[in-house]
């Protein structure tokens, strides 16, 4: 505990910047944009947490990190430790230090944030979790015995691989059932590498592998084997977190234009197939000249900014609601911004046009106003009557989010779903309605965060184990 | 990685390859397809499963030479190995008694054709084969197509093997046989013939199905690549198709997205073609030095 003087002093170091690369100049590389704190900036920033005795930090992460113990072993020097106790509630620390939106999680609550600005937590994550691995300390933990118990896990996203990573240190065997020839989900092929370094992904992939997890890549559960062949063949349960499933598009004219992408298909073709380099890479993408990004979330911003470092004329967003209601993250709007992202605030697509080769070569759109709040609590966005106007636009993406993916519902009706395609969960326990089967991450939630996916899959693993110790569903 | 058991060259610029992979081989079903990713630099292509055999575990698919991912495909022999294959995708051919049925093979599109035809001969349907190339010396799986069919008939365009001219003609010949009705065509090959061929049947009011051939990335619903237009909806043919009520098909659509990244290929295509020229790729020059 830290007296009052003391915290008196520490309330008056101010928040220690985060150096990062000039916007003109990144933009035309796919280099990570925060350069991370250097250990003296680290310690300096660890030392503006004053070790509350009730932290509501932890409350506000959704798996209850001890937040102020891994910063007062950064603040004794004990980086390789903070790291370790990281890791000891979270099997991803330098994925959620980068992508984690903190301002809403344990640094919206931090106290030190009601006078001033929050403690860094999500910096200070990010720091622990690189030294350890640029130090190469990286040590696994202790696997116990096996427990005679196996698990199969659907989908080697965030979900999953927190589900495996958990399972496996329980004692328990885990085979992950991954669709794409790498794993990693959404973290591969959606997040782009200027916000999260692929090579990252891959060590921390490389952890769990080390502690025992067993991934099969190219294998799509439904399709090879379905849920039930797992159970009756080699499984005791199985963990669902096979994610959002299939984009949605407007249902507007000239829609399957070329050049008109969802913005999965335009993040996985530059992340996961690395079109940003072909040829030297075999998958093109279009990169276009004017370029228009259709939504205001944080999928919308990674692919308008991934577009920006593909060297084209202009890109925009655009987006019905106003700046004050865009879903994306402060810090991506912020980083946008700097990087020349066009902001069409307050408009609407509402057809497609092209030339003779099915080519886009424009927008129409509408301008938009706020009129009363609607079921979400949102303003709801009204036509402004006569306001068509034409955007000459050349690649267009969208990005309003996903359906649920039919795959797994085809070959399991048995497993419960809403009226989306999602499947339901007892929130507590992450069980679906079928018996040994649990679910977490966006097949539940349809789209959501990184962090949620794995909150949802750190409840499901235990409650699995439980499970798999009385056997009583 | 999968090995490659055996490669044969079924025509100009035509290979069958048997990929060892036991639990696709174990699964697949007539209609349904996988994605080959060759190599770390490699783009994700679809191609049909032509037949797969449980007991060797191997799937066999057909490949023309077409752009530098096929290219590098049909380079390959026996003893080497593709580093991913994932499968079976799509749904598989809806397969009963329809009565009589009219398989349509158009150039590699044969190779489609082959495992549907099979698959309908098993089911006591009466199957007429009908396939075409633009010239013999292109002509697939002739034999194959013999042995699961009632009755094969092959046009050639040159007129140098079979019957002179298009599958169409062969095709309205036998609509125009009131005294045995066709109940069903299933018509694989180059988009313009599948869309001639939809034409040929829609004033006999026959029902046509059409395998579709769209672009596509993960192969899985993910990204909408594959997105065709079904009786004025949106479709993926990844988890939707890959076969459609050719009738209800935009083919024009299908057309012109297939040909999306028709520059990209060629600068892709021809840059293999050069570092072939040089004696090897620039990943080998790499080992050696």
């Amino acid at each position: 505990m830290i007296d009052p003087k003391e915290i008196r002093e520490r309330m008056k170091i101010p928040k220690q910047p985060m150096g990062e690369q000039e916007p003109m100049e990144r933009i035309k590389n796919f280099y990570e944009v925060p350069h991370g704190y250097t250990e003296e900036q680290a310690i300096e920033e660890a030392r503006r947490c004053i070790q509350c005795k009730n932290p509501l930090c932890v409350d506000g992460c959704p798996v209850g990190i001890d937040i102020p113990y891994f910063i007062r072993l950064i603040e004794e020097g004990k980086f390789i430790e903070a790291a370790r106790k990281l890791k000891e509630t979270n099997g991803l620390p330098a994925v959620c230090g980068r992508v984690c939106p903190q301002e809403d999680q344990c640094e919206r609550v931090c106290i030190i944030g009601k006078k001033g600005e929050p403690v860094a937590i999500g910096r200070l994550e990010k720091f622990a979790a690189d030294y350890e691995r640029e130090h190469g300390e990286v040590t696994i933990p202790n696997i116990p015995k096996w427990t005679g118990k196996k698990v199969a896990v659907v989908g080697g996203g965030p979900a999953g691989l927190t589900a495996a990573g958990d399972l496996v240190k329980m004692g328990h065997r885990v085979t992950v059932f991954e669709a794409l020839h790498t794993p990693g989900g959404v973290l591969m092929y959606g997040i782009p590498e200027f916000r999260l370094p692929k090579k990252i992904v891959e060590s921390e992939v490389d952890y769990l592998r080390k502690m025992g997890v067993d991934i099969q890549c190219n294998s799509v559960v439904g399709k090879l084997d379905t849920i039930d062949e797992l159970l009756s063949e080699d499984y005791d349960a199985v963990f669902v977190g096979s994610g959002a499933g299939l984009p949605y598009f407007m249902n507007i004219p000239g829609e399957n234009l070329v050049g008109v992408y969802s913005a999965n298909e335009f993040l996985t073709r530059v992340n996961l197939m690395k079109a940003f380099q072909f040829p030297e890479y075999d998958t093109p993408v279009l990169k276009g000249k004017r370029v228009a990004v259709i939504g205001g979330g944080n999928t919308a911003m990674d692919a308008a900014r991934t577009a920006l470092r593909l060297c084209p004329e202009e890109v925009s967003i655009i987006y019905r609601r106003s700046r004050e209601e865009l879903p994306a993250r402060e810090e991506e709007i912020h980083h946008g911004e700097e990087e020349g992202l066009v902001f069409r605030l307050l408009h609407n697509p509402i057809k497609f046009t092209g030339n003779d080769d099915g080519r886009l070569t424009a927008i129409e759109c509408v301008k938009m106003e706020l009129g009363e709040p609607d079921d979400s609590g949102r303003r709801r966005p009204i036509v402004i009557e006569g306001s068509e106007f034409t955007l000459d636009c050349d690649v267009a993406i969208l990005s309003i989010g996903n359906g649920a993916n039919p795959l797994i519902q085809q070959t399991s009706p048995d497993i419960k779903t809403n009226k989306w395609g999602n499947i339901t969960i007892d929130q507590d326990t992450g069980r679906t309605s079928k018996k040994g089967v649990f679910a977490g991450g966006d097949i539940v939630r349809g789209g959501s965060t990184v962090i949620l996916a794995m909150g949802d899959a750190r409840r499901a693993a235990n409650s699995i184990d439980e499970y798999l110790k009385t056997g009583q569903w | 990685m999968f090995e490659i058991t055996e490669k044969k060259k079924l025509a100009h610029l035509v290979y069958q390859f048997k990929i060892k992979a036991p639990s696709i081989a174990k699964k697949r079903e007539a209609g349904q397809f996988v994605i080959l990713r060759m190599n770390e630099h490699g783009e994700r292509i679809p191609l049909t499963i032509a037949d797969s055999d449980n007991e060797a575990g191997t799937i066999t698919v057909i490949v023309q030479e077409v752009g530098r991912s096929t290219m590098l495909l049909s380079g390959l022999d026996a003893g080497d190995t593709i580093l991913d294959v994932v499968g079976p995708l799509g749904m598989p051919t809806h397969i009963e008694n329809f009565g009589r049925a009219v398989c349509v093979g158009g150039g590699i599109g044969t190779a489609v054709t082959f495992p549907i035809g099979a698959a309908l001969k098993e089911a006591g349907n009466e199957v007429i084969s009908i396939i075409g190339s633009r010239t013999k010396e292109l002509l697939i799986l002739e034999e194959e197509m013999r042995s699961v069919s009632d009755e094969l008939l092959v046009t050639t365009d040159d007129g140098s093997y079979g019957h002179h001219g298009f599958v169409t003609d062969v095709l309205k010949n036998l609509l125009d046989d009131k005294k045995k009705p066709v109940d069903i065509v299933i018509a694989v090959g180059p988009v313009p013939m599948m869309r001639a061929v939809a034409e040929v049947t829609r004033p006999y009011k026959v029902k046509t199905l059409a395998s579709l051939n769209p672009i596509m990335v993960d192969g899985t619903g993910m990204c909408g690549a594959c997105r065709v237009t079904i009786a004025g909806e949106v479709k993926f043919v990844c988890v939707d198709g890959p076969e459609f009520d050719a009738h209800d098909t935009d083919f024009d659509e299908l057309i012109m997205r297939n040909r999306s990244y028709f520059k990209e290929e060629k600068t892709a295509t021809e840059e293999y073609a050069y570092h072939q020229g040089q004696g090897g790729c620039c990943d080998e020059k790499k080992t050696d030095a």
